[in-house]
């Protein structure tokens, strides 16, 4: 690779500097004691204090937020890309009538204001029974999950070479077989892209599960930090401390796949 | 080894395009039949439809004697070599080989024999544990075929399966290809745009024209009795010389009259608009004035074994004329020759239906 001339490493530097800065700030800050989070930053380590992190866990039970957005982004993310990976291969390479309109309809729906249907989404569920529970934030979430999943895999499966599965049939392998056997493996860079950005999405998610979890043994993480705010007081320290924890399983996750995720959004992109 | 027998067959596309159009094609056990055509004449159409890659709009197929039109491809019990091998990149040489044999239950003892027995014979054996990416297009063409022959199918289909191989590389597999058929003694259906793999590997080739075809014939035959004008043109290189001209007279003693020269034709057809050709090397240099027509050379082409002129005929207004001549030859561009067209070599088709008289 060519190496950047120094204006444009300066500018790369500028604008790494500018997007870490919040990020560094919250790590920062969520190590100073209440008392001095307004006072001018201290680097000065002895003045570090793990406080908010023990009144994270300690006095608020934060892994009940935490478990619960894993449990329900772990399952929204298993259930859109296996139900997406079947519709998308459908829609990628089997004659299905109208499948134009069929994808223009996923994506429409993947295009409404959320504010709009929680309403409507909130009495189904209360009439079903779900309010509080986990299904009860799954279904909901596939909402918007389902339609990233179909066509980010649309795409990835009409990228694959027709001529492979062709190949598959006349050595007799049946359609099912072929998908298993020669399909999925040659989608998993786009599977586990698409399983990725599904989950963070899900991880992310505020409105549903403000509206649809009740009380704080269903909370997620975003609700639970957003409640931390008393009526009068903001425990600012403790909100950055869990944003920190909020952040680190995601940004870990983003780190490890980022090779796969890279090469997922470009393969095909030159015959190779 | 199958026969394979299509019976009027069409084929129409969602699009409304006609690939093939009340096609009949009888293709016998143990021979090897070229479909050669230009780009859009159907002959990949026809070899999809063969595999059950592409359900025809009407008519039967049938491969040794069982209908197979509403067969899937599964079952059908053929191996098809692609024109870009499409080897699963995720799976090893051996993989790749063993597939279809797995996929149908075969014991894996037997499979391990064949594999690695077939693997032998096309001198692979070596690269049974790589994946697709580390092998040569020469590599990749051999383990298509031997993913292919490893199955001892009914039938081989091969879509263009040298297109993709340098010009060097290309002779030489052609020519395994052919000792490759005679040692099987299988039936294979081959597709190629290029009539020289054409001539050289076929028993017999069909020549095919948007959709239809125009000849069905041992190679030689193709060349030297072309059923129709586009076969004329399509088959032998340089192609065939051909001008439109006017049949006049009758009784066995007939004259062509074109814009450029006037030719005697010994034939029963009728008097009428005609297309005339004559073979390049048919054709016969002399001094300008003598012969039957005048020309000027344009380019001169040494080819090494041969010459190839290319010359504009005096009074015939569409483009060059061929003619092959010893590689000694004196002609340089400028030059005016004089062509001799021998009444006996000469092609006569129809002037409307381009059908030979």
């Amino acid at each position: 690779m060519r190496r950047l001339s120094w204006p444009w490493q300066l500018a790369a530097a500028v604008t790494v500097a500018v997007m870490m800065f919040p990020v560094a700030w919250a790590v920062l800050s969520s190590f100073v004691p209440e008392n001095r989070l307004f006072a001018p930053p201290s680097l000065d380590p002895s003045a570090l204090v793990l406080d908010h992190y023990r009144a994270l866990f300690d006095t608020r039970d934060f892994w009940t937020p935490v478990r619960n957005s894993l449990v329900v982004a772990s399952l929204t993310t298993l259930v859109a890309v296996t139900l997406g990976a079947l519709c998308a291969y459908a829609l990628a390479r089997l004659e299905v009538p109208g499948k134009a309109p069929v994808l223009a309809f996923v994506l429409a729906v993947s295009m409404f204001p959320q504010i709009s249907i929680v309403s409507p989404l909130y009495l189904l569920l209360r009439s079903l029974g779900l309010l509080n529970t986990y299904p009860g934030l799954v279904l909901p979430y596939l909402t918007f999950a389902m339609p990233l999943t179909i066509w980010l895999l649309v795409g990835f499966f009409r990228q694959l070479p027709a001529q492979l599965e062709e190949a598959a049939f006349i050595d007799g392998a049946s359609r099912w077989r072929t998908i298993r056997e020669v399909v999925l493996p040659l989608s998993a860079p786009g599977l586990a892209t698409t399983a990725i950005l599904t989950f963070l999405y899900s991880w992310n998610e505020f409105l549903f599960a403000l509206s649809f979890a009740l009380g704080p043994e269903r909370y997620t993480v975003p609700v639970a930090i957003a409640l931390f705010r008393g009526q009068y007081q903001v425990p600012w320290g403790e909100i950055l401390a869990a944003a920190v924890v909020a952040t680190v399983p995601v940004a870990a996750i983003v780190l490890v796949a980022q090779r796969r995720i890279v090469s997922g959004l470009t393969s095909g992109a030159v015959k190779g | 080894m199958a026969a394979i027998a299509l019976e009027r067959i069409r084929k129409v596309y969602p699009n409304g395009h006609v690939a093939a159009e009340d096609l009949s094609l009888d293709i016998e056990a143990g021979e090897l039949l070229v479909l050669v055509g230009p780009s859009g004449s159907g002959k990949s159409t026809v070899l999809r439809l063969i595999a059950g890659l592409e359900a025809p709009t009407a008519g039967r197929i049938l491969i040794g004697g069982r209908d197979v039109t509403a067969v899937s491809p599964q079952e059908r019990d053929l191996a098809m070599v692609f024109q870009n091998y499409a080897l699963y990149p995720h799976k090893s040489v051996r993989e790749n080989m063993a597939f279809g044999l797995r996929v149908r239950g075969t014991a894996p003892e037997v499979i391990a024999a064949r594999v690695s027995q077939t693997a032998a014979s096309l001198g692979i054996d070596g690269l049974l544990d790589r994946r697709p990416a580390q092998l040569s297009g020469g590599q990749r063409q051999r383990v298509a075929l031997g993913r292919a022959i490893v199955r001892e199918p009914q039938a081989f289909l091969l879509d263009e399966p040298l297109s993709n191989l340098d010009p060097l590389l290309r002779v030489g597999t052609r020519a395994e290809l052919a000792l490759l058929h005679r040692r099987l003694g299988a039936t294979m259906v081959y597709v190629t745009h290029d009539q020289e793999e054409a001539m050289t590997l076929g028993t017999r080739i069909a020549v095919m024209n948007e959709g239809r075809i125009e000849q069905l014939a041992p190679p030689r035959d193709t060349f030297d009795r072309p059923a129709t004008a586009f076969v004329a043109r399509f088959v032998g290189s340089p192609a065939m010389n051909l001008w439109p001209g006017t049949l006049a007279g009758a009784g066995g003693r007939a004259r062509v009259t074109t814009t450029g020269f006037e030719v005697e034709v010994e034939t029963t057809a009728p008097a009428g608009p005609v297309q005339v050709g004559i073979r390049p090397h048919e054709v016969a240099v002399v001094e300008a004035g003598h012969g039957d027509a005048v020309a000027q050379v344009e380019v001169v082409e040494p080819l090494g074994a041969t010459t190839t002129l290319h010359v504009a005929v005096e009074g015939l207004a569409d483009g060059l004329a061929r003619v092959v001549v010893p590689p000694g030859t004196a002609a340089r561009p400028g030059d005016r020759i004089g062509m001799r067209l021998p009444s006996a070599r000469l092609h006569l088709f129809d002037g409307n239906t381009g059908i030979r008289l």
